[in-house]
Order: C-alpha cells, then sequence, then structure tokens
C-alpha cells in the first residue's frame, strides 16, 4: 500500500467510528485527538479494524505510534507495504 | 402508607418512552386507545422469523450516532427516555441537584445481545479471541444502560440496575419511591429498558418452552386472555419516570400525573418458570394493605398476563380471588397492543394507562376474539375501549420468572 493509501485506510476507519468526525482540515502532524472527538477505547477500535483487515498485531506499546495521521502511515508503511 | 407527610408522598412528574407503538406519551395513549398493533415480523439470526415489537424513535436526538455505536441498544433506549422524561417533567437543574439525582433502571436481563453479537463476529474469524471486542465488559456490566443515562445527563448520584426478570420495570420504579423516602436522592430517573429483540436466544429459549406466540398475522400474535394465545410476543422499549416528594413537586408547581401510593414484592419460592397465582394475589393485596385501599377501591388493573396457556389463567384467579364482587373495578392488558416488552413491560403498561386519570378511558385488551372460559373476568374490557366516570386508581401487575410478582398502585393526585 501506498502512504496516500494508507492515510485513506485510518481516515475511513475513523469516519466508520464516527462519521460526524471534521476530517477536513486535519494537521497530519498533530495528535488526533487533539483535532477530534477520539478516545482510548477509539484508539482500540483502529487497532482492532486493522487486525481484521490486515491480520495486523499491534503491540501495546506501539500505540503512541498511532497519535498523528502521519505517525500513523510512518508506523504502518513497512507493515503493509506487500497489502 | 396512609398519613405520610408531604416529604414522604411520591409523585410522578414526567414520562419519556419508547415503545413500539410510540415514542412519547401521548402518542402511546392515542394508539392504545384506537387499538391498532404495530406488531411485526422480525428476522433473527439462525432462527428465521418471529412476530416482534420494535420501536422507532429518534436515536440521535440526544446523543451522537458515534456514543450509539459504542454503547447499548438498552443505553440507546435508555438515553432517550431518560432525556424526554426530564423535559416531560420541566426539571430545572438549579432547583434540583445532579449529586442527589438517581437512576434505576430495571433489566430482565443485559448483556444477551452483546454477546451473542461478539461469538457470532469471532465466528467469522475461526473463534480467535483477538477479535474480541474490547466494548465487551463496558456493555455487559449489569449497570450499563443506568450508567449510559448518567454520562449523557451528568449525573452524579447513584445508578445501577435492578434485576427483576419481566418485573425489572417495577421494581426499579419502587426502589425510586424507597430511595426519595430515605432521602437518599432528591430526585429519581427510573424505569425499565429491554433491548431483547437483538438476541436470538430469548426467542429461541421461549420457543423451547413452548411459550413463544406464532401466528399468520404478527398484529394478532398477542393475544392474552383468548382461547388461542399461544404464547409471548417479544418486545424492546423503555419507560422511564421522574419521581419526587409531592412537596419539592407543589414548590416548583410541577405537573403530577399520579401518586405511588401502593407497591408490593414477593417471591413464589416455587418454579423456575411457573407462576403462582396465590402468591400473586398475596401481592396484590399487600400492595393493597399499603395504600391503605379496599380492592373496590380500585379502578383499573393493568395485567400482566403475557399469553402464555397457565400464566394468563394464574393471574386470572389471583384476581378472581382478590377482587371478587368489585363490580366497578376494571381489567385490561397492554401486552396485547404493544407485545411483551420484558424489563421495560410494567413500566411502560402503567404509562399506557397513566392518561386514564385524565380522559377517564379504559384502553382495551385487543385480539380477545374468544375469551377462554378459564381466564373469565367480569370486566375485562375487550377489544374496544370503556369509557368510565372517571379513573381515580390503578394497580400494575408484573410477574417474572424464578418466581417474582410486583404490584403498583397509583392514585390520581388532585391539588
Amino acid at each position: 500500500m501506498t502512504r496516500d493509501e494508507i492515510k485513506d485506510v485510518i481516515i475511513e476507519i475513523i469516519e466508520d467510528i464516527d462519521e460526524d468526525a471534521e476530517m477536513d482540515g486535519l494537521n497530519p502532524d498533530e495528535p488526533l485527538r487533539d483535532q477530534l472527538d477520539l478516545d482510548s477505547m477509539d484508539f482500540l477500535d483502529i487497532v482492532m479494524e486493522l487486525r481484521k483487515r490486515y491480520k495486523l498485531q499491534i503491540p501495546e506499546e506501539d500505540y503512541p505510534e498511532l497519535a498523528s495521521l502521519n505517525s500513523c502511515v510512518n508506523y504502518l508503511e513497512p507493515k503493509l507495504k506487500n497489502v | 402508607m396512609a398519613n405520610l407527610t408531604e416529604n414522604q408522598r411520591i409523585v410522578i412528574t414526567g414520562v419519556g418512552l419508547a415503545a413500539p407503538n410510540a415514542c412519547s406519551l401521548r402518542e402511546f395513549r392515542r394508539k392504545l386507545l384506537e387499538g391498532q398493533s404495530e406488531i411485526q415480523e422480525i428476522d433473527l439470526r439462525y432462527m428465521g422469523t418471529a412476530p416482534a415489537g420494535t420501536c422507532d424513535f429518534p436515536e440521535t436526538k440526544y446523543r451522537k450516532k458515534k456514543e450509539n455505536k459504542r454503547g447499548t441498544r438498552a443505553g440507546c433506549i435508555g438515553v432517550y427516555c431518560a432525556n424526554e422524561a426530564l423535559i416531560d417533567a420541566g426539571i430545572d437543574w438549579s432547583f434540583y441537584d445532579k449529586k442527589k439525582t438517581g437512576v434505576y433502571i430495571g433489566l430482565t436481563e443485559h448483556g444477551t445481545v452483546e454477546t451473542e453479537n461478539e461469538v457470532y463476529n469471532i465466528s467469522q474469524f475461526d473463534y480467535n479471541v483477538d477479535y474480541w471486542t474490547h466494548h465487551h465488559n463496558p456493555r455487559t456490566v449489569l449497570n450499563n444502560p443506568a450508567g449510559e443515562i448518567t454520562m449523557n445527563l451528568g449525573i452524579t448520584g447513584p445508578h445501577y440496575s435492578i434485576g427483576a426478570a419481566c418485573a425489572a420495570g417495577n421494581a426499579a420504579l419502587i426502589q425510586g419511591v424507597q430511595m426519595l423516602r430515605l432521602g437518599e436522592v432528591d430526585l429519581a430517573l427510573c424505569g425499565g429498558v429491554s433491548e431483547c429483540t437483538g438476541s436470538f436466544g430469548i426467542f429461541a429459549s421461549f420457543k423451547a418452552q413452548g411459550a413463544l406466540a406464532e401466528h399468520d398475522d404478527p398484529k394478532s400474535a398477542s393475544r392474552p386472555f383468548d382461547q388461542d394465545r399461544n404464547g409471548i410476543v417479544i418486545s424492546e422499549g423503555g419507560c422511564l419516570y421522574i419521581l419526587e416528594t409531592l412537596d419539592r413537586a407543589l414548590e416548583r408547581r410541577a405537573k403530577i400525573y399520579g401518586e405511588i401510593v401502593g407497591y408490593a414484592i414477593n417471591s413464589d419460592a416455587m418454579d423456575f418458570v411457573l407462576p403462582y397465582g396465590p402468591r400473586q394475589a398475596e401481592c396484590m393485596r399487600l400492595a393493597l394493605d399499603r395504600a391503605g385501599l379496599e380492592p373496590s377501591d380500585i379502578d383499573i388493573i393493568n395485567t400482566h398476563a403475557t399469553g402464555t396457556r397457565q400464566g394468563d389463567i394464574e393471574e386470572c384467579k389471583a384476581i378472581r380471588e382478590v377482587f371478587n364482587g368489585c363490580e366497578s373495578t376494571y381489567i385490561n392488558n397492554t401486552k396485547s397492543h404493544i407485545g411483551h416488552a420484558m424489563g421495560a413491560a410494567g413500566v411502560l403498561e402503567l404509562a399506557g394507562n397513566l392518561l386514564s386519570f385524565e380522559d377517564g378511558m379504559v384502553h382495551a385488551t385487543i385480539n380477545l376474539d374468544t375469551l377462554d372460559p378459564d381466564c373469565y373476568l367480569p370486566n375485562i374490557v375487550a377489544n374496544s375501549p370503556k369509557q368510565l366516570d372517571k379513573v381515580d386508581t390503578i394497580l400494575n401487575n408484573s410477574f417474572g420468572m424464578v418466581g417474582i410478582n410486583s404490584a403498583v398502585i397509583l392514585k390520581k393526585y388532585t391539588f
């Protein structure tokens, strides 16, 4: 998957969690939690959805890597390169 | 409970509800007086179709879709009912303190729907529990619907659920009365909710017991007291009441729907599923004694009857015993219109009769084509409503599995 494709997947998952989420104007380098109505349970939803879609097992210590849109993409890029 | 002071007398000042045919008290009353069932067939996982009552209400009126998705159906129904009840009662949070407000929710069961859904979910992943949701525990803790209400409304007083099978709605109402009298809270939101139409297992269990209604026309499937009844129509729903002490209600010039003047809960101590008329009769007598009323003082008995063979007969026996010779006591049944809303049943059915205090009508028991002789009672209001000169008292029965009985008596409040 390309970086753009990964980004689109993350946005799609977030929109599925909260369809009222304002994704336009999202700063990709700022924490998602500061910009959207997301809490720790929502982040676990993102982790679960990635597991369901790509059989990705993300260890708990790596959860901070999912903080911003760009850090998600950086973290997921090597894991999803063959998808 | 006679001679109580005004701060010990408990009144209903607000009602919020979601029923299979209505999402407000007035609409519910109108539909019950019209006598049109809105029971439909629904599809159930593994089972196929069954008649059931499902609720159509504005689910995102008081909370975001995101919260509904995270929470439970029972929570969603509860949040809607709670907000509607508070608005109906005109509660001003500068008058009442959220710290001294209690939320007491009656549940027949909880967590069955969520557990079934989650087992189905992991079945899609070869039963690998890595795919089991982190939402499972907060969704299935027993206080879930009550807790979802407090989170939505910022109520910081006590919240919990009362498990009392299908008597749970009444049991929670009684809990509210008791907590107000004890001074534990100044305002109580109480009633019952049910999400059980989401569970194939609840339907399958009633079916295995020979107690699930079947009929070619789902609207005719719920038929208490009728010769051709063959079981329960399962429904979802909710109904929450705002309870306060009479002195505070008068102080803020609240509209008063009625006063809870008597109640009782007892146990059969007999059987897992079979009802027991003599104990139901004791329960009604105890509620009457506490209210300081004679059986002949009751204008309407809103029955629990669910449309099962033995259940209906036992309740009729109990009513015959207690109300023998009470010529002006009329009997009806709300489940014939809306099915059996389980934990919400008692309170929802009481709400369906509450406006009798205003209109003097007794809504009918519908689908009563041929009365079962074993269910004979002299004043069953069948198929069309009955206009009385006035209605001053209502006794509401609600019974449940593993032998629990409840009766609540309401009296019209006259200013």
